[in-house]
């Protein structure tokens, strides 16, 4: 490691040859084949599609503070909440850890110098900017106002809105999860290092191949889903349309058969990363390494048996509701598994508290909320009462915002050293997570209690009795969108001024660790031979005892 | 433990992010499978679709098999298993290092591919068009058997879909073929295309009972065919 | 699958197989047989199937791997189909009024 040695001595210069540094111009990066640079294009498209969904949400919440709306018509209203989901799950949370930190972190965290097929992690790229350029088009132009969920007829029939361009770009976006996660599982089966078993993975991996069974298995199915909804919008031939026969039901078998799973897609790969941020901050094996790889496991098979929860009250047959229901208890047991496991590796290890810490430790409170208010929805008799409420509304952004989202700033601030070399300021850091912390919880916690009260969501209006509630909701989102704000200045900061990084600053285990930072673009000189167990830190004599 | 190989001794298409040729071959095909795998998840919504109105609808959509063309229907299934056996001779034949033989039966395998999509759009789906039978244009009847007609179009288009992508890489591979590209040591773009033209195969196999044959086509006092 | 050559033979012999399957398939449709026509339609497209998949597409000499990958996926269909159906198909399944059910409203009377 150098520094520069001329004009500006106190700017930091990385001079060794890195995958960064390795090429030069905007066609290296756009024709590149190396993970690491598609994991950043990625980053880049990734956040730019927050800010649109977060735009959104913002609109909304600036909207809800008065009971009669403060901001836009109830049509407008409509179309924003639905391209705020649209966005923020298929285009935000869909992909963000796995095409980010799963792109950039699963070659080198197996040994390896690349995915299995360089080119085509490029080109799932393209797709995916092709579907969100497509989808970021439609909404301009009006969007859809059906929800996230394009219920059936209304979205067949009645709509008169952007429907088929969105459902097209959503379409299009998920051949680029498909791909990608083919290109996850294969390398992960087939490009390990020497030595490198299934059992001495580190977790984050298990949780990626997991996710990526989800991928495969899941998104091809809401891509068929929305093909049929285009036709019958195009054609006008009824295949869910009550009048002629159809089954609106049949259109959210075939919905949520997918996008329950998807809602582990965008756990799963969380939780890997909040086992890495738990062990390396308690500088600590994991507590029951395999129990939590085979959670993970677990987790993307029951979340395919469980997706009639979404249908409780929508007319699906009560005999299958109770089938769904007690399977929905079950896909609980694996995720609380993983919450005693992080609980247990922390008892005795030694904690210290930098940025991602203060997200890990977060995730495990905020998730565990998320998790268990699920359970209200899963019961029939309760989610008959919370169904189409703003206890929903809470319950998911508990477990996507408290939960997914924390994880990928977490994951951001343990990795970020790694990928840019550069150490971003800790203080401002730790200000920020505490920001959202609070900030998420004002705006989040009194929806559950508007819920419970009974107030509708998707709704432009509420009744008077709830404007506290709605106020408090709306203060706590602005202060949750400056805690995003900081980090947005610092990361972008630090890549020109922070510090030089090292290869390890965190003392963390994991063949990760062992490269420069940034890595050259091969990863490794040599592909190391693995003989260690994940997480081999030095066992404390109180540890050894206890 | 790794066989570094020198720069020059692999084999055409080795691609460097592997450490080894077999490696390579190994993961092409886990993909190769794991792609299948979406497909068939992506055709299964279509059969979900299907077996669900089937069980709401089971005159209308025996009524409506009844107004397939059987002839056509069976003897298509017979071009494309025919088709499927001239794409693993071609394999075969790469497998054993002839050039001619692989570029014969790439070929015989795209006639007969062509050969379905000919029957079907010319034969059969001409006369549904002037039959009105096509939904979304000007179709009269039931609509319970509109149903059936929507499922049978998007199905079996979709199956054409595929066929006529599955044609477009043929030709690419014969051109291949014909330059010798493959040979006993080489043969991964046809052995993964044969597993592609294959598993679409496969769905005809399904989609022929399924459309045409599952209400039974004996003779019923009142229907012609 | 790399590697393993198969004879021309056993390729000839799956596809007189599968002809005689395709015709056989055929024939029984004009047999009426009820609901069984159904099942008979599908037992021979399974059949014709798995032909496919051992020797055409060669999972017989594959590795396990890939046997799992394609019993997966059938799994997962088949998830998809029955847990659909079993909402589907149990809509207009009436609810027995016996026993407690037909009690508990009086007793509610009585507090």
């Amino acid at each position: 490691m150098s520094t520069a040695t001329t004009e500006l001595p106190e700017i930091p210069v990385e001079s060794r040859l890195n995958y960064l540094n390795a090429n030069y111009g905007i066609k290296s990066w756009l024709l590149t084949t190396d993970h690491k640079r598609i994991a950043l294009l990625y980053l880049v498209s990734i956040t730019l599609m927050f800010i649109v969904g977060g735009v959104a949400a913002t609109m909304m919440r600036i909207h809800l503070i008065e009971p009669q709306g403060a901001l836009v018509e109830p049509e407008t209203y409509n179309r924003l909440f639905s391209i705020h989901g649209i966005v923020m799950v298929f285009f935000f949370l869909v992909p963000s850890i796995p095409a980010t930190l799963g792109n950039f972190l699963i070659p080198m965290m197996i040994g390896a110098r690349d995915v299995a097929f360089p080119k085509l992690n490029l080109m799932s790229w393209y797709i995916y900017i092709i579907g969100a350029s497509l989808t970021l088009y439609a909404a301009i132009s009006g969007g859809v106002d059906t929800g996230w969920t394009f219920y059936t007829p209304f979205s067949s029939s009645y709509s008169h809105s952007a429907v088929i361009p969105v459902a097209l770009g959503v379409f299009i976006a998920g051949f680029s999860s498909i791909l990608t996660g083919l290109n996850f599982i294969v390398t992960i089966h087939k490009m390990r290092a020497p030595g490198m078993t299934w059992f001495r993975l580190p977790l984050f991996i298990w949780a990626m191949y997991a996710t990526s069974i989800i991928f495969i298995l899941g998104t091809p199915v809401i891509a068929i889903t929305l093909f049929l909804l285009g036709l019958e919008r195009l054609l006008h031939v009824g295949i869910f349309d009550p009048a002629v026969g159809g089954d609106p039901l049949l259109f959210q078998h075939l919905f949520w058969f997918y996008s329950h799973p998807a809602v582990y897609i965008m756990i799963l790969p969380g939780m890997g990363v909040i086992s890495e941020l738990i062990t390396a901050f308690s500088r600590k094996r994991i507590f029951g390494y395999s129990v939590v790889a085979f959670s993970s496991m677990s987790i993307a098979v029951i979340s395919f048996l469980v997706w009639g929860h979404h249908m409780f009250v929508t007319g699906q047959s009560v005999y299958a509701g109770l089938v769904f229901s007690v399977l929905s208890f079950l896909v609980a047991i694996p995720s609380a598994v993983k919450v005693f496991n992080w609980t247990a590796t922390l008892y005795k290890g030694s904690i210290s508290y930098q940025a991602p810490m203060l997200y890990a430790l977060g995730f495990i409170g905020l998730f565990t909320m998320g998790g268990l208010t699920g359970l209200f929805l899963a019961s029939l008799a309760t989610d008959v009462h919370l169904n189409g409420t703003y206890f929903v509304v809470a319950h998911f952004h508990y477990i996507m915002v408290g939960g997914a989202v924390m994880a990928y700033m977490g994951g951001l601030h343990f990795w970020w050293p790694k990928i840019t070399g550069r150490l971003y300021p800790d203080a401002w850091a730790r200000f920020s997570a505490f920001v959202i912390f609070i900030g998420f919880n004002l705006t989040f916690f009194p929806q559950f209690v508007l819920g419970y009260l009974g107030m509708p969501r998707r709704y432009a209006v509420y009744p008077p009795e709830f404007q506290v509630l709605n106020v408090m909701s709306s203060a706590g989102a602005s202060i949750l969108a400056v805690g995003y704000v900081i980090p947005l200045i610092y990361f972008i900061w630090s890549i020109r001024y922070g510090p030089l990084a090292g290869p390890n600053p965190w003392g963390a285990k994991g063949l990760e660790w062992q490269t420069p930072s940034p890595p050259p673009t091969e990863n490794f000189e040599e592909i190391p031979i693995v003989t260690e167990e994940a997480y081999n830190y030095p066992q404390l004599p109180e540890v050894a005892r206890g | 433990m790794t066989v570094h190989a020198v720069h020059g001794e692999h084999p055409p298409g080795f691609a460097h992010q592997f450490e080894e040729v077999e490696q390579q071959r190994e993961a092409v095909n886990l993909g190769m499978w794991l792609f299948l795998a979406t497909e068939i998840m992506f055709f299964g919504g279509l059969f979900m679709g299907y077996i669900v109105y089937r069980s709401h609808f089971p005159g209308a959509f025996d009524d409506g098999s009844h107004l397939l063309n059987i002839k056509f229907g069976s003897t298509n299934t017979a071009v494309l298993i025919a088709s499927s056996l001239t794409m693993a001779l071609a394999i075969h034949s790469a497998q054993v290092g002839k050039k001619k033989p692989q570029i014969l039966f790439l070929i015989l395998t795209m006639i007969l591919g062509a050969l379905f999509l000919f029957l079907k759009f010319n034969f059969e789906w001409r006369a549904d068009y002037h039959e009105h039978l096509i939904p979304g244009f000007g179709f009269r009847g039931d609509p319970h058997v509109q149903m059936f007609f929507c499922f049978y179009f998007f199905m079996t288009g979709l199956h054409a879909l595929h066929m006529i992508v599955g044609i477009g890489i043929l030709i690419v591979l014969t051109i291949m073929a014909a330059r010798g590209r493959f040979n006993e040591h080489y043969y991964a773009p046809l052995e993964n295309t044969g597993l592609y033209w294959h598993f679409v195969d496969i769905i005809w196999i399904f989609l022929f009972p399924l459309l045409y044959l599952a209400g039974g086509r004996y003779p019923i006092p009142g229907v012609t065919h | 699958m790399s590697g393993h050559v198969v004879p021309v033979k056993i390729y000839v012999a799956v596809f007189v197989s599968l002809i005689f399957l395709t015709a056989l398939t055929t024939a029984v449709a004009y047999v009426d047989m009820g609901k069984f026509n159904l099942v008979a339609a599908l037992a021979i497209a399974v059949a014709k199937m798995l032909l496919v998949i051992l020797f055409f597409m060669h999972v017989k000499y594959s590795p396990t791997l890939t046997k799992v990958v394609i019993v997966a996926a059938f799994v997962w269909l088949g998830i998809m189909v029955t847990l659909t159906l079993s909402d589907e198909l149990t809509r207009n399944w009436g609810v027995k009024v016996t026993g407690w059910s037909m009690i508990l409203p009086h007793l509610r009377g009585l507090f």
